[in-house]
């Protein structure tokens, strides 16, 4: 039996990037992912790594992209406010091509919104955030074992890619208690050739850049950067499928939201309602498939989102809008219960 | 025959794009001088600014990397500490460094993090085509000062030094110039120290080069030469502002 330790989210999320090798953390103080921050500082400098707190969530962002560039594996993590700082970095690490770790444990918004969970930056977080054509790998944990794995999964994916994995989360997750285990984590290492080491006059100098102001080889690199994202798309969605053998309402949800949804499945099942759920855990790459499958056989989806309908969209999407797509959500830091899930999915039912 | 003048090795065979008579590309010798005579170069890792010096990373033969506008002390700060026994520097202009990258600039020397900071103090954003800097004089005409900068309404240039040298962090604060001989033979030993402290991992180094835009500044090479004379260097002065090192030698 694998070791189990109890554990809070965000310090799941700590300890497995230690576990994966990043030795490096830039960060800026922000409620509610500080367990984050207060776990690398204490750590880090007794593993030979390094925890420093940065002016602010621009230079943090930016640190990581310096380090990022030296092939050392790196992250930082933050909530809603500070991504949004974070934003230009986002898009210079991807338009640079190295990759980085970036955490997300989201509240509530916009503007300086609320300290309690939320899912409404999956926008920012799956079209972009900041500027330019780029992609994250987002991961959206459900549980404190997924806050382990998906971490490590996301390093490895980062340095597979060279790009940024985001670790999509909520202050829920981010504060929960569960028994955990890190024993099936796979560490993967890839060659880093591009990376700044100093070229010991032993090879042509390495620059790390994402200026190009000829516009055909700015093109260029914009067209490869995609075809490696088509990889990604072709390779990596993730997802899970709860009751869905038979089902003929498919909810939809991911990270906390999931987990409320997962009950409110099991209480429609009793009352003979055929329902099912599907948990993206790659919110992108977006399960497309999966949702493409779903639509042939199932009546009507419901979203589910602590947000004001923002992964509805991909659902729809998904799906072709061949079959009504509802919404069940709520906002600002408040988590539907499962009963308002049951109540959705009953109407889904009835064709309302 | 005997050679007398040699391209420093540490500038790559790209030719600079720099206007006539800019002193860019004296300044991009100097360091590269500095590297040279320190035989750091294949451990040097550098980093360019968003400014008229944003293709630096083409024109140093070491590692380089292209940071964002403001943010090439941070970029900095990742990779020394990722790879402290790398040589780590800054390229940055006024609105790169005192502007958008003040916050960046100020915590970086405050953390004494140990790096050297090149800061090319030209008084006008160059690359944007002549827009007010923090450090544009008072009266400086610029496209965003078309009336000359008042100061009663948009405050007062920065002396960045001077500043600097406030903090407790920093290792050496020094301001040069660029526009005669004897200038540029003292700049030279002030980057080369500059690089030389980060060798020694004495900490923040950073060298503030008075220079000049002569095409932004509507003047001619040897026009601007002379204002940086009359105008500049009376306003910043040259000097060291700080030396940590000397000063607890009691030199
Ligand atoms: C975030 C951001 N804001 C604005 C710009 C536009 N911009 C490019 S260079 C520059 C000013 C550069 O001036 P300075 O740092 O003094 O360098 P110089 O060109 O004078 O050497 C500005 C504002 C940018 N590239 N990025
Ligand atoms: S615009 Fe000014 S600073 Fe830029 S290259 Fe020309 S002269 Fe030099
Ligand atoms: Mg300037």
């Amino acid at each position: 039996m694998a070791e189990l330790v109890l554990m809070k989210g965000n310090e799941a999320i700590a300890e497995a990037a230690i576990r994966a090798g990043c030795r490096h953390y830039f960060g800026y103080p922000i409620t509610p992912q500080t367990e984050i921050a207060a776990y690398m500082a204490k750590k880090m400098p007794k593993i030979g790594g390094v925890f420093l707190q940065a002016e602010s969530e621009v230079a943090s962002i930016n640190m990581v992209y310096g380090a990022a560039a030296t092939g050392c594996r790196v992250m930082t993590s933050s909530s809603s406010p500070g991504i949004s700082l974070k934003a230009e970095g986002l898009s210079y690490i991807a338009g640079s091509d190295v990759p980085a770790l970036v955490v997300n444990v989201q509240r509530g918004g916009p503007g300086l919104g609320g300290i309690q969970p939320s899912q409404s930056d999956y926008f920012q977080a799956t079209k972009g955030g900041g500027h330019g054509d780029y992609r994250m790998i987002v991961l959206a944990p459900a549980s404190v074992q997924e806050m382990a794995s998906l971490t490590i999964k996301g390093f490895n994916l980062a340095d597979k890619y060279r790009m940024t994995s985001m670790i999509l989360a909520d202050g829920t997750i981010g504060q929960m208690m569960e028994p955990i285990s890190f024993e099936d984590a796979e560490i993967e290492k890839y060659e880093k050739p591009w990376a700044l080491t100093g070229h010991e006059n032993k090879r042509k100098h390495n620059i790390v850049n994402s200026l190009y102001l000829q516009p055909d080889a700015l093109e260029k690199t914009n067209f490869e950067r995609y075809e490696r994202y088509k990889v990604v798309e072709e390779n990596e969605p993730m997802w899970e499928e709860y009751m869905m053998e038979d089902a003929e309402i498919c909810v939809v949800a991911f990270g906390i939201a999931s987990r409320v949804a997962k009950n409110a499945v099991v209480a429609a099942r009793a009352e003979g309602i055929k329902v099912g759920l599907i948990r993206p855990i790659t919110l992108w790459p977006f399960p497309t498939k999966a949702l493409r499958a779903a639509a042939v056989k199932c009546k009507a989806f419901v979203s589910v989102e602590l947000n004001m309908g923002q992964m509805i969209e991909d659902v729809r999407l998904a799906t072709e809008c061949k079959r009504p797509v509802t919404l069940c959500n709520r906002a600002g830091g408040m988590i539907p219960s499962p009963d308002q899930v049951l109540e959705s999915i009953r109407a889904a039912q009835k064709g309302e | 025959m005997a050679v007398v003048f040699e391209k420093p090795k540490a500038l790559t065979n790209v030719p600079l794009h720099y206007c006539p008579g800019c002193p860019h590309g004296i300044i991009h010798r100097l360091v590269a001088e500095a590297i040279d005579e320190l035989g750091i170069e294949g451990k040097t890792i550098g980093v360019a600014p968003v400014g008229c010096a944003v293709m630096a990373y083409d024109y140093f033969a070491c590692d380089m990397i292209e940071a964002a506008h403001g943010r090439a002390p941070a970029t900095a700060t990742g990779i020394k500490r990722c790879r402290p026994d790398n040589i780590v520097f800054t390229y940055q202009g006024d609105g790169d460094l005192a502007s958008i990258g003040m916050a960046e600039t100020v915590h970086s020397a405050a953390r004494n993090e140990n790096i050297t900071v090149i800061f090319v103090n030209n008084a006008i954003y160059g690359m944007t085509g002549g827009q007010m800097a923090p450090t544009s004089l008072p009266g400086q005409v610029t496209q965003t000062s078309p009336y000359g900068r008042d100061v009663n309404h948009c405050g007062w240039p920065i002396k960045v030094s001077e500043m600097l040298a406030t903090l407790e962090g920093p290792e050496y604060i020094a301001r040069v110039a660029v526009n005669n001989v004897k200038n540029v033979n003292n700049a030279k030993k002030a980057i080369k120290k500059a690089f030389q402290n980060q060798i020694e991992g004495k900490g923040f180094s950073l060298v503030e080069v008075v220079s000049a835009c002569p095409t932004n500044w509507g003047m001619t090479p040897q026009k601007a030469l002379e204002w940086v004379e009359s105008d500049m260097l009376p306003y910043y002065p040259i000097g060291v502002y700080k030396d940590r090192t000397a000063a607890k030698e009691g030199k």
